[in-house]
């Protein structure tokens, strides 16, 4: 009877569906409670969640310690934070060292500069990320932010002081690494991998070769060569620098596992694409740069991020050639007798940093690939 | 591992290096190139509290940071005109060979082997330190004999680490070592009691001990100290005029702390008559001249940087560390300067 009554009064009254069957208790049913295993499954991973949750708030914000007071010759004095320890964060160290985490061994005054390179490299980013601003200009936006990265950090012009890189430090020393590092990477990635599948042997032995020998060693001990052996063998007095010794092994470094990733772009692609390229009269570079790198490298999309947000957090390694990157520079405020013991707060500190830069990537891509994937939904 | 890799570079250096230098001005390269510049380059190790560190502000602080400001003010007159290049244990023998830096102030051991293999020689000792233990009072061990069958936290791949191991097999000991990379962590499992024993340098557990505060009193320096660590400045064979200023740069200021002579007072002694003072300070005899460097060299130093004793105050007593075997020799102690004249 009410199904006839609906439907001659029209939307007047419309039935709520059943609460078990939709909706958000009907879900919680169908996937957390549906039999007595995965009930207690529930409640007892529920009970560990709260618990640590609870845990961690008392911890990290209810009795944690923000600020100590300073002693008689000056020097912070961090027994209190000593007497909660285990009971309360330190926030304090945090406190005291952020700038030093942040700007390594920057001069003081001068800090603002590498900050606004901060802000800089996460326009550069941000606008790189909007398809909006996805044509030729865009390369000229990369050079002049870069070059006036540049001119900050080193000064020496318009009344800055000159500021030698032995000095930098911090964050901006991660962002210079893993920006210029994967902007140098993935275009030579890129020929690397068509050369890889180049059909001229010289070509084809030099790029296995090349990937095949970086490959097969740790990014480590690729630092390291850049680092130790390579000033032994250039004469002295003509030394590169050592940050650029460490940006261009990072460089080779990521070209090589970048390549492999954009060979399987390349693989992955049906070779009747090729044909139809060819049988349209397309020279090499038309064929590649029209037809195959537009569909190989949206086949990519996961795994390059993937390597990106890796090679990301890999520009750490750097510490063991003494640069002080963002990880070193909170290792080395841990070093401060005061503060020697809280590393928890400063590698949750160091952690956030990181994950923020990270997931936005992948959140990117994400976007990214739905955005090119329309056709194949379509 | 690193050592036939050291040997591999040190033979590869000295064969780069030894190209005679034939310079005008000073007689040595080294300090010619510094001139030029305008500028030392120091290498330290940049992570180790009281020797070199930098502060909440940047500002590399500790006794091989402020020695590097002493080489600074002898040969440039200026303590500031320093760069300092953070180098590990592995890349600084490297660093120095290659001439990325000019001399290593970087907690390094005076040995027979590093002088002789590694192209490089000793200029000073500016800190005389030594592998110690620390324990808990409460388990009542009054001497490192007495550790028989202990575990001990050390660091891997350390000097401590073979220090330990020689002193136990010679006198027939047992231990367990357990190997803790991460300073943090290895401070933590002592406390936590997963040790009996914290071994390292002996002014890094005095300085733990000091840190502690209050509970000081709980842990227990014990007052063996099991192997020979002189650690002191670096410089490259082959430049005996720059070697010359570095360790007299070193010499002047316990020199300067036998006088009695500070930053604060140095202007004062300007009048002394006392023949050595006036020496040092450069009133008379060309001392500095006959360095290579200019004659007001230990002036600057002693104004700018202040005295051997000001510098350990400074650095090192603020750590909790006693002065000890770092004395001068007419207090018990080791640092001797032969006579300025």
């Amino acid at each position: 009877m009410s199904t006839t009554t609906v439907a001659a009064t029209g939307v007047a009254h419309r039935e709520q569906p059943p609460a078990l069957v939709y909706g958000p208790i009907a879900w919680l049913r169908a996937n957390l409670f549906n039999s007595w295993l995965s009930t207690a499954v529930t409640l007892a991973l529920a009970y560990l969640i709260v618990r640590w949750a609870i845990g961690f708030i008392d911890w990290a914000f209810i009795n944690a310690i923000w600020t100590v007071p300073s002693n008689a010759n000056g020097t912070l004095d961090s027994t209190a934070c000593r007497d909660a320890r285990g009971v309360g964060a330190c926030w304090a160290v945090i406190g005291d060292k952020w700038r030093f985490i942040l700007f390594g061994r920057y001069p003081y005054d001068a800090q603002w500069r590498p900050a606004i390179c901060i802000f800089l490299f996460i326009g550069l980013y941000a606008v790189s990320a909007m398809r909006r601003f996805w044509r030729k200009e865009l390369l000229l936006v990369w050079v002049v932010t870069l070059a006036v990265i540049g001119l900050l950090m080193w000064g020496g012009v318009l009344g800055m002081e000159y500021v030698p890189n032995d000095s930098w430090g911090g964050l901006p020393i991660t962002l210079i690494l893993a920006t210029f590092g994967l902007a140098f990477a993935f275009p030579l990635s890129i020929f690397v991998a068509l050369g890889r599948r180049s059909t001229m042997p010289a070509v084809k032995i030099l790029c296995v070769v090349y990937v095949e020998l970086i490959r097969g060693v740790p990014l480590i001990s690729v630092l390291f060569m850049a680092s130790v052996m390579f000033p032994l063998f250039m004469p002295a007095g003509l030394n590169p620098d050592k940050l650029l010794r460490a940006q261009v092994a990072i460089i080779l470094f990521s070209a090589a596992y970048l390549a492999e990733v954009v060979r399987a772009g390349l693989q992955a692609l049906p070779k009747g694409q090729y044909e139809a390229a060819d049988a349209m009269g397309l020279s090499f570079w038309q064929k590649t740069g029209l037809i195959i790198l537009p569909q190989a490298l949206r086949l990519v999309i996961p795994p390059l991020v993937n390597t990106f947000i890796g090679f990301f957090k890999d520009t750490s390694l750097v510490l063991i050639i003494g640069i002080f990157d963002l990880l070193t520079s909170g290792k080395v405020a841990l070093a401060d007798p005061v503060w020697q013991g809280f590393s928890s707060e400063v590698y949750l500190f160091l952690a956030v940093i990181y994950f923020a830069f990270c997931y936005v990537m992948a959140r990117y891509s994400r976007g990214v690939e739905k955005y090119l994937g329309r056709s194949v939904r379509r | 591992m690193i050592r036939p890799f050291a040997a591999f570079g040190a033979l590869l250096a000295t064969s780069l290096l030894a190209a005679p230098a034939f310079a005008q001005g000073s007689g040595s390269k080294t300090i010619d190139d510094i001139t030029k510049r305008g500028q030392v380059v120091c290498g330290v190790a940049g992570a180790v509290a009281g020797f070199s560190l930098p502060d909440s502000q940047g500002v590399m602080r500790g006794i091989d940071a402020d020695f590097c400001r002493t080489v600074a003010s002898a040969i440039l007159g200026d303590a500031n005109k320093v760069r300092f290049v953070n180098l590990t244990t592995q890349n600084r023998f490297t660093a120095l060979q290659s001439g990325e830096v000019d001399l290593l102030y970087r907690s390094t051991t005076w040995t027979l082997g590093r002088e002789a293999n590694l192209g490089g020689m000793f200029a000073s000792v500016n800190y005389y330190d030594g592998t110690g233990f620390l324990v808990k009072t409460s388990t009542g061990v009054k001497g490192a004999k007495e550790l028989d069958g202990a575990t001990i936290c050390v660091q891997p791949g350390t000097s401590t680490e073979l220090a330990i191991a020689d002193y136990f097999r010679v006198n027939n000991l047992k231990f367990t070592p357990i190997l803790i990379e991460d300073l943090s962590e290895i401070q933590r499992s002592f406390m936590n009691g997963r040790c009996d024993a914290y071994s390292t340098d002996s002014s890094a557990l005095a300085a733990f001990r000091f840190q502690q505060g209050a509970k000081a009193n709980e842990l227990t320096l014990l007052p063996d100290i099991i192997s020979k660590e002189p650690l002191g400045g670096m410089v490259r064979k082959g430049d005996d005029k720059f070697f010359d200023a570095v360790r007299w740069a070193y010499f002047a200021l316990l020199t300067a702390e036998e006088y009695g002579i500070t930053s604060k007072n140095v202007d004062s002694f300007l009048t002394s008559n006392v023949p050595e003072v006036r020496r040092l300070l450069g009133l008379e005899g060309d001392m500095g001249k006959a360095l290579g460097i200019d004659n007001k060299w230990a002036f600057n130093e002693i104004k700018q940087v202040g005295n051997y004793g000001e510098i350990w105050d400074r650095n090192i007593t603020v750590m909790g560390v006693p002065r000890g075997i770092n004395n001068l020799w007419n207090k018990g102690g080791l640092q001797y300067s032969p006579p300025v004249r």
